[in-house]
């Protein structure tokens, strides 16, 4: 039993919180939100000569063959600086699901540029009516000679505006809602037939809704065996909620610590308003709420790797529940304990709040991961 | 970062194990299983039975007589021993008193009642409360005269918890009136056979009699059995709380409540079909099981920090505030899966021997009255509001 971080996982965190502390101080990030694109390819390509783009990509492509420790050190740091590059979809969800599915040539082509900055992929999974569902696919895969027709439409692809390379799952047999039957494609986001509708979402991160109408790929763009794409996505948004419950680590942390300190020096009736047990114990409780969060995501974070599929379902469900409750208790105290400051858009506690309301509902929100850890609970014949 | 336990540790598991599974007599854990009354009897029988194999004392050192487990193989101990229905460990002595008096005692106390709380022929209980003093501890006004080679005590004790099976009692008296409050506190080992000593229940909401008042009228005790300086006794309280580390969450309990609740669930029905069938009442014992998880976790997390020798300071404040708060749900859950065979109060039927006639299922039988005492568990050993206060002071400076 150890619950350290490595002397190399140490020395990521190090070098990532001295870079974000260089270029992305609350008005720079300003200016990155507020910009056409609304990210920074300049950062993206120091994440990647730190290594922390290809930290758990495999070591014949270019990576370091690190686990969801090594990602969940680099989310709790971009969580404390409320990073809005595409980490998660590009990163997580796109090179993650290429290492664990694709054919030697597809990672060969696919997985060196994406650990190096150059290439970025995103996840275009969900639809209109799939909410949580991952096996609420409609979009349609047409065999077409040697390769496929792409037909449907796909909604809030996260970092989709700026992906090179969309995976996209498609119905190749089956009905929206039955768990066989969706294939995994790879999609040129330039390819005709592939419209983007981009925009910006609440917490500033970049997402697209995604239109695919007639779309021609190749036999070789398959990702994995044809039929096993909602397992394989499955796995890879259990990749995905370990990732923002450490970026959560990171937001949650500093709505404490942002929370803390504003209480310690803002003055009321003569005193700081920390001095009033009604607020300290709110914050004791977000604080303990935090710790908790911690505790799951850890377990998570040990347990997304395993070749054990009921464990690792059970787990992020946990995980993700825990995570959402607490995200949601924390950040509506920490604006509530601001005061009329914390609603302003100048104040950063707004900003952490927006990305950890995100958070709570990113991948499923609360009731749904409670719904199905109890769903998956024992409970005899 | 790796969660699983070591081979040691997991062989370590499996030697406490299958000692339990050869030496842990069925009828004691029967009741214990089944949320019966434990007498006194059974929590001694239990404690011998520990102590031939020098498992009685699992937080102690080697020197003491202890067996010299680390925080790991302590809390694998525990979890082992509540999975299987043994009786907890009486704290009073082994965790409250013993580590003072290791730490502050005479060789003369240390050889006098160590070896006795190790073999149980010493049960001892806690006098620290006081009607006047409860979270605001150090206000207590027990009096502790110095006559010659005793103190004359005076004053009462309150929430005693099996005050009336115990041999002797620790208690913080004043023997400085004049000083500030923290300041005038001894700490003294007090015989409950002594003249003047007198025991009094308390009936709790549940019916039972498990805490009491204990009133000293002109009790002398020998100065030798005050333990370190005079006046200091505040100084070594606080060691205790120290000490109190992650027993508090008391997550290997909270795990077999969650099994018996599953089971209470499986067994009783609601429109017909299993009442863990339901998904409503199925998501609310979710709930719980996830925080659970969560505070197992947790507790890994203290325990790893004591192993490096990272000394956990407030984070036994939080083990405290969830895992009570953890209990509580559970048996709160506990009584609701019941829904109108809640209402049956047979507490009777909790006693051994019992053959008399009973209303609905024998698994209702604890449920009610565990969910009445256990509000207790976020009042005791420092309220859920102090441990706030102590985690919004040391871990948020506030």
């Amino acid at each position: 039993m150890n619950f350290d971080f490595s002397e190399e996982q140490n020395q990521l965190r190090e070098a990532l919180v001295r870079l974000l502390d260089r270029t992305y101080e609350f008005d720079k990030r300003k200016q990155i939100i507020a910009s056409a694109a609304g990210w920074s390819g300049a950062l993206w390509r120091q994440l990647a000569e730190l290594g922390a783009l290809s930290i758990a990509l495999p070591e014949q492509h270019g990576g370091t063959g690190g686990t969801a420790v090594d990602t969940l050190v680099v989310m709790e740091a971009l969580g404390r600086r409320l990073v809005v590059e595409p980490y998660v979809p590009a990163i997580v969800l796109g090179a993650g699901l290429v290492a664990r599915a694709g054919s030697d040539a597809q990672r060969a082509r696919l997985l060196p540029r994406v650990g190096s900055g150059e290439h970025l992929l995103a996840l275009a999974h969900d639809e209109p009516d799939s909410r949580y569902e991952l096996a609420r696919v409609a979009t349609r895969a047409r065999p077409d000679g040697a390769g496929f027709v792409l037909d449907g439409k796909k909604t809030v692809v996260l970092g989709g505006g700026v992906a090179d390379t969309l995976i996209v799952s498609a119905r190749t047999a089956g009905e929206p809602g039955d768990p066989d039957g969706v294939s995994l494609f790879l999609v040129d986001a330039a390819a005709p037939g592939v419209s983007r509708l981009g925009y910006q979402t609440q917490d500033n991160h970049r997402a697209a809704d995604v239109t695919l109408a007639g779309v021609r790929v190749g036999g070789d763009a398959l990702l994995g065996p044809a039929g096993d794409g909602a397992a394989l996505v499955e796995h890879a948004i259990e990749h995905g909620i370990a990732a923002v419950c450490g970026e959560a680590l990171g937001v949650m942390a500093m709505l404490v610590e942002l929370t803390a300190s504003y209480v310690k020096t803002r003055k009321q009736f003569g005193v700081p308003i920390g001095s009033f047990q009604a607020l300290q114990h709110r914050l004791a409780d977000m604080l303990m709420r935090v710790e908790s969060a911690r505790s799951m995501t850890y377990l998570l974070a040990t347990t997304v790797d395993s070749a054990d599929a009921a464990a690792r379902r059970r787990t992020a469900a946990a995980a993700k529940a825990m995570v959402s409750q607490a995200g949601r208790f924390v950040g509506q105290g920490a604006i509530q304990l601001h005061g009329g400051i914390g609603v302003t858009d100048e104040a950063p506690v707004s900003h952490y709040f927006k990305r950890m309301t995100v958070i709570t509902m990113a991948f499923g929100d609360a009731d749904h991961h409670v719904a199905r850890f109890s769903d998956l609970m024992e409970r005899g014949a | 970062m790796d969660l699983r336990y070591t081979a040691e540790e997991q062989q370590f598991r499996t030697e406490v194990r299958s000692f339990l599974d050869s030496n842990l007599p069925p009828d004691i854990s029967d009741k214990v299983l089944r949320g019966k009354h434990l007498q006194r009897e059974d929590w001694l029988r239990w404690h011998r039975i520990l102590h031939q194999r020098g498992w009685s004392t699992p937080n102690w050192p080697k020197e003491f007589g202890g067996p010299g487990w680390n925080a790991a193989q302590q809390h694998i101990f525990e979890d082992e021993c509540a999975a299987a229905g043994a009786p907890p460990l009486m704290p009073f002595g082994i965790r409250m008193v013993a580590p003072v008096i290791m730490a502050f005692g005479s060789r003369v106390q240390q050889d006098r009642f160590l070896p006795r709380i190790r073999s149980g022929d010493h049960w001892w209980c806690q006098g620290y409360s006081e009607p006047g003093s409860g979270s605001d501890l150090a206000s207590l006004r027990m009096r502790a005269e110095r006559r010659g080679d005793v103190y004359v005590c005076n004053g009462q004790k309150t929430w005693t918890t099996l005050a009336q099976y115990a041999d002797w009692i620790f208690c913080l008296v004043r023997t400085a009136p004049d000083r500030k409050a923290q300041q005038g506190i001894s700490f003294l080992l007090i015989d409950m056979k002594t003249p003047g000593v007198t025991v009094r229940p308390i009936y709790t909401l549940d019916g039972d009699a498990e805490v009491n008042e204990v009133w000293f009228e002109d009790v002398e005790v020998p100065v030798d059995n005050r333990v370190g300086e005079e006046n200091q006794g505040w100084t070594y309280a606080k060691y205790l709380l120290g000490h109190e580390r992650t027993g508090n969450a008391g997550v290997g309990n909270c795990k077999r409540w969650l099994k018996m609740l599953k089971h209470i669930a499986t067994a009783q029905t609601v429109g017909g079909r299993r009442l863990i069938d339901d998904p409503r009442f199925r998501d609310r014992i979710a709930q719980v099981e996830i925080e659970l998880m969560a505070l197992e976790v947790t507790t890994m997390r203290v325990i790893a920090m004591e192993l490096a020798k990272r000394a956990p300071g407030p984070e036994a404040s939080i083990l405290k505030v969830q895992g009570t708060e953890i209990q509580q749900a559970l048996t709160e859950l506990m009584m609701h899966a019941l829904g109108p065979q809640a209402l049956p109060y047979q507490p009777a039927a909790l006693d051994a021997g019992f053959a008399g006639p009973l209303a609905g299922p024998d698994h209702a039988v604890p449920v009610t009255g565990r969910y009445l005492n256990h509000r207790k568990a976020s009042i005791y050993a420092g309220s859920n509001e102090i441990q706030r206060n102590i985690i919004a002071k040391h871990m948020l400076g506030l």
